[in-house]
């Protein structure tokens, strides 16, 4: 059977992980591609890596990090972050990204992802979304949840999917840090409206929360950072606790 | 020595990072010449099978292929090209394996892609799943699958329907998952390859 899967996120600024870790193991904490190969060998799934360099250099120092990664992770990954055009998409491709992540970018030029999955495929196109809910209205949310939108979540993860997305990551800006479980009254709807995988993300705080968001919603795969960066949830644990709740993973 | 196809279908980097963490030497076939000085071949290839098809044809190599004698490894779309048909782009294919290349959406009501980690049942006798166990998990990303068949799939996996994970005819070997990516697993596949 198709396991759920379990998707740790590295925040990457000019080639470092930004937010602290504390794995005892690790010779650099600050290292991304230490860090990814750490959660390979503890049986994460696959990783998502979100690089927030600003630089004129980001350009060199992303295509150098997937490089990296790829030369020694043996699972999949995700590289979002100033993706703009099929230029910025088609390098990471051939750094040896496996998926490429876009978020306000395919806002403001939808069309982006229709030129995406017509040239690269739509498995290499995830649209990440962040959304908060509005007087019981969900909108897309802009710049990591500042500025809103007037479009409607639901009508948008409809639109990417129809435009050639092949995964959407859907954020919950109102979980998100939280520590008190995903969204899953909103993961299930929009689960339930779409044909590609949906990957739940924000408010993770406790192994429950991912036998929650799995047995609730039907969701594909959850991410979360910090409570695996801090080490607050260790994943062979967690693989644990879903098998043991009837919960298919690798 | 591996000797990889080199016909711009797809990203080859990370199936070159993974041999190189093996430590199983390769090189790029880029001529027809090229395959001589290889003992087993590579067919990597992602995105359209139509396509890819049609990117093979353009370099020539399609009857060398065909008649190849040393083992040959087909990687997703790679080894749906190994087959007769696609319907991705109604191709018709190498037809070195007699099987057809179905698209998922027709047969079934699950999401498409399919994209993650599934189990496979891999036949006993097959050489290339060596040192695997029964339900082992591999990372797929596909929509369009090889038909179970009970000659030539050598390893099964269920998304719905029953489907080829793993096809083989004489030296010809496919693989629908992707090696360089499903962790230990694929890397044993890989290097069971290389010892075929």
């Amino acid at each position: 059977m198709l396991a759920k899967r379990i998707i740790p996120c590295l925040d990457v600024k000019d080639g470092r992980t930004v937010k602290g870790v504390n794995f005892v193991d690790l010779r650099d904490a600050g290292d991304p591609v230490e860090l990814a190969w750490q959660y390979s060998q503890q049986g994460a799934d696959e990783l998502v890596f979100l690089d927030i360099t600003a630089t004129h250099e980001k350009r060199k120092t992303t295509i150098e990090l997937v490089k990296a990664v790829a030369r020694q992770v043996n699972i999949p990954f995700t590289i979002g972050g100033g993706i703009n055009e099929l230029k910025d998409a088609e390098v990471l491709l051939h750094a040896g990204a496996d998926k490429i992540s876009i978020n306000s970018a395919a806002v403001r030029n939808p069309k982006l992802i229709d030129e995406l999955a017509r040239s690269f495929g739509r498995q290499f196109v995830v649209v990440a979304v962040d959304t908060r809910a509005v007087d019981g209205k969900n909108f897309v949310y802009l710049r990591g949840g500042r500025d809103k939108t007037e479009i409607q979540t639901e009508d948008w993860v409809k639109e990417a999917e129809q435009r050639g997305a092949g995964e959407i990551l859907l954020t919950s800006m109102d979980h998100d840090g939280t520590k008190n479980g995903f969204d899953n009254m909103f993961l299930k709807k929009i689960n339930e409206s779409i044909h590609i995988p949906l990957i739940a993300s924000g408010g993770a705080g406790q192994q429950q929360h991912f036998v929650d968001v799995f047995q609730q919603t039907n969701v594909d795969a959850a991410l979360a950072a910090s409570v695996f960066h801090y080490g607050e949830i260790l994943i062979p644990e967690l693989k644990e606790t879903l098998r043991t709740n009837g919960i298919v993973v690798r | 020595m591996i000797g990889i196809v080199n016909y711009g279908a797809g990203n080859i980097f990370s199936l070159t990072a993974a041999l190189q963490r093996v430590g199983i030497p390769y090189g790029m076939i880029d001529k027809l010449d090229d395959f001589e000085h290889y003992d087993r071949v590579i067919i990597p290839g992602v995105g359209h099978a139509g396509a890819a098809m049609q990117k093979l044809e353009e370099t020539g190599f399609v009857q060398r292929i065909v008649s190849l004698k040393k083992p040959v490894l087909g990687i997703c779309v790679g080894m749906q090209l190994l087959t007769s048909f696609s319907e991705e782009g109604n191709a018709e294919l190498l037809n070195i394996v007699p099987l057809k290349t179905l698209h998922f959406d027709k047969h079934m009501g699950k999401k498409i892609p399919h994209m993650g980690w599934n189990s496979i049942s891999p036949k006993r006798d097959c050489p290339l799943f060596e040192h695997i166990a029964d339900n082992s998990y591999f990372y797929f990303v596909h929509s369009y699958f090889i038909e179970a068949d009970e000659e030539y799939t050598s390893a099964s996996c269920t998304y719905d329907v029953v489907f080829s994970a793993a096809i083989q005819k004489e030296n010809f070997y496919g693989v629908q998952f992707h090696p360089e990516k499903s962790g230990k697993v694929g890397e044993q596949i890989l290097l069971n390859f290389s010892r075929l």
